[in-house]
């Protein structure tokens, strides 16, 4: 725990962060994003952050760093990072996934963008949940984005869609799941034992059982598997 | 002997080492020979995906060699890490109490001295484990200690530990697709899903990753890229490439990818050198699936029977 605290001191007292490719801008209405499909309205329902966003069109330029009003929640699992974001997405929160700076990687990590002024408040509804995060650590570089674009692929009978490393194959007419392939973390071979010759309308979603970045990927498959052929 | 590292996915499953078989009809693994634990109940394993499809068709790849088959050491993990975990501490605690079979010299084109004792590692490969950089960090430094080092190849979970560690070139043998391959290449991606430009098959242009990955030192020395055309590359540079037969439903089929880093897993615990056992495994993985006529709901238990026709036919070839 030392050693993490450390770290989480070097990260918040970094230098000022480089700008976001996206100038700050709120780019989350992309439906090819994290996120997007069920929870992507809930986007727009971004609850009182207490900073308005500056830079878009009609705004005033920022005078201050566009990530200073964000920073992230690190859990122990990547599970229990799955977990929140599926909590305060439903609650409509505007949280974003995002890989953690290079200081605070132990491997398979995921940690949860939400707004600062929010997160006591956040942190709060997740302990209530019995979801406990280690520690909250203003956003100072800007954090690896998930890959976010599907691909489709039409097998006749059948569809594969792939997102990032993770694909899912489900029979078109009746919408049974006949394979899972792709990834490398150890929830996925139990993930594709859970939804094999399941509908993929009615299984219930990666998300609920994975663990690992693999699953996210997964969850995000089938996410627009479930859309398509559902 | 040759140690095959990986996860069942079963919580429950116990830190197993040891001698497996392969039950073609009931398409399931048997320990046969106990290492760790020295009793217990029978154990029986489906050999669906994951690491027991990859040992299942490195144990078939053997029975048509007519060589010794490789050992394996399989934690239960559902992707907690926690079985991963255990399995880490453990073989770095086996590694700093044996020796090394000359697996360097058989890299090098010479047949090395090899131990035949049980506590005598030729190579290993590694495979469905969490990527925990801690726990990888342990097992390197363990297998740094070894003189002559064993083969060490590496593929799912533990290669994208061992890229994110550093470490990548120390390995021999990565077995990415080509979307993992784009993730090699990435300097900053610490795993797939944080790739960027991510590609897929028919998108990449896989010589140009290979030399990124390779310059970046993200890369093992030998690559196999599997993908709709197989790229064999040594040290950045594409040495062949495999594309017949063209099997297109093999790409949606679980573990597909897994039977082909067992087949070149056996082939080289048979003493097979690198760049001939990478285009075997290849052509036999292609020649397997084709065999089982597969459509995009076959599953990886009705290509693993045909493996044995396939490798001695890759070899002849």
């Amino acid at each position: 725990m030392s050693l993490i605290r450390r770290l989480f001191s070097a990260v918040a007292g970094a230098k000022p962060a480089a700008d976001r490719p996206d100038g700050g801008a709120d780019t989350t209405s992309d439906a090819r994003r994290p996120g997007a499909g069920p929870a992507a309205s809930a986007r727009s329902d971004l609850k009182n952050s207490g900073s308005a966003r500056a830079g878009t069109d009609g705004a005033r330029p920022a005078k201050t760093d566009p990530s200073a009003d964000r920073g992230f929640l690190l859990f122990e699992q990547t599970g229990d990072v799955i977990a929140a974001e599926r909590l305060l997405r439903e609650s409509g929160y505007a949280v974003e996934v995002k890989g953690p700076p290079p200081q605070l990687r132990r491997g398979c990590d995921m940690v949860l963008v939400c707004p600062l002024m929010l997160h006591a408040k956040i942190t709060a509804q997740l302990e209530r949940a019995g979801l406990h995060p280690m520690e909250y650590v203003p956003v100072s570089d800007p954090l690896l984005e998930p890959v976010s674009f599907f691909h489709v692929t039409d097998l006749g009978e059948w569809l594969m869609v792939r997102a990032a490393n993770m694909k899912i194959t489900v029979e078109k007419a009746g919408g049974t799941i006949v394979n899972i392939s792709g990834g490398g973390c150890p929830d996925v071979p139990y993930l594709a034992s859970l939804l094999m010759g399941r509908k993929v309308g009615e299984a219930e979603e990666p998300r609920l059982h994975g663990r690992t970045l693999c699953s996210y990927a997964l969850q995000r498959a089938f996410e627009e598997a479930r859309r398509l052929c559902g | 002997m040759w140690l095959i590292c990986g996860t069942i996915p079963d919580a429950d499953f116990p830190l197993t080492e040891g001698g497996w078989s392969y039950d073609a009809d009931a398409a399931e693994l048997v320990l046969t020979e106990r290492v760790r634990p020295e009793e217990g109940p029978e154990l029986r394993v489906p050999a669906w995906r994951g690491t027991p499809a990859l040992l299942a068709a490195a144990l078939q790849t053997a029975r048509a060699m007519e060589c010794r088959p490789c050992h394996a050491l399989l934690a239960g993990d559902i992707g907690d890490g926690d079985g991963s975990a255990g399995l880490y501490a453990y073989l770095a605690a086996r590694l700093a109490g044996t020796r090394a079979g000359n697996g360097a010299g058989l890299e090098e084109g010479r047949e090395g001295e090899q131990e035949e004792g049980g506590s005598t590692f030729y190579g290993l490969t590694f495979h469905y484990l969490f990527p925990d950089l801690d726990g990888h960090n342990r097992v390197l430094a363990a297998l740094e200690s070894l003189e002559p080092r064993p083969l060490l190849c590496a593929d799912a979970g533990f290669m994208y530990v061992a890229k994110m560690s550093g470490y990548a070139s120390f390995y021999d043998l990565f077995t990415p697709d080509a979307g993992e391959l784009a993730f090699l290449a990435d300097e900053k991606a610490p795993h797939p899903l944080y790739t960027r430009g991510f590609l897929g098959e028919g998108e990449a242009d896989v010589p140009a990753l290979i030399e990124r990955a390779n310059a970046y030192g993200n890369a093992a020395r030998t690559l196999l890229v599997k993908g709709k055309t197989d790229v064999l590359a040594r040290d950045g540079r594409v040495l062949d490439t495999v594309s017949e037969p063209q099997v297109p439903a093999l790409e949606a089929i679980g573990g597909t990818g897994d039977i082909v880093a067992g087949i070149a897993t056996a082939l080289l615990a048979c003493r097979v050198p690198m760049v001939a056992a990478c285009l075997a495994a290849a052509r036999a993985g292609r020649r397997a699936g084709e065999l089982a006529r597969p459509t995009p709901a076959t599953q990886v238990a009705d290509i693993l029977p045909h493996i044995p026709q396939a490798v001695l036919e890759a070899m002849e070839a």
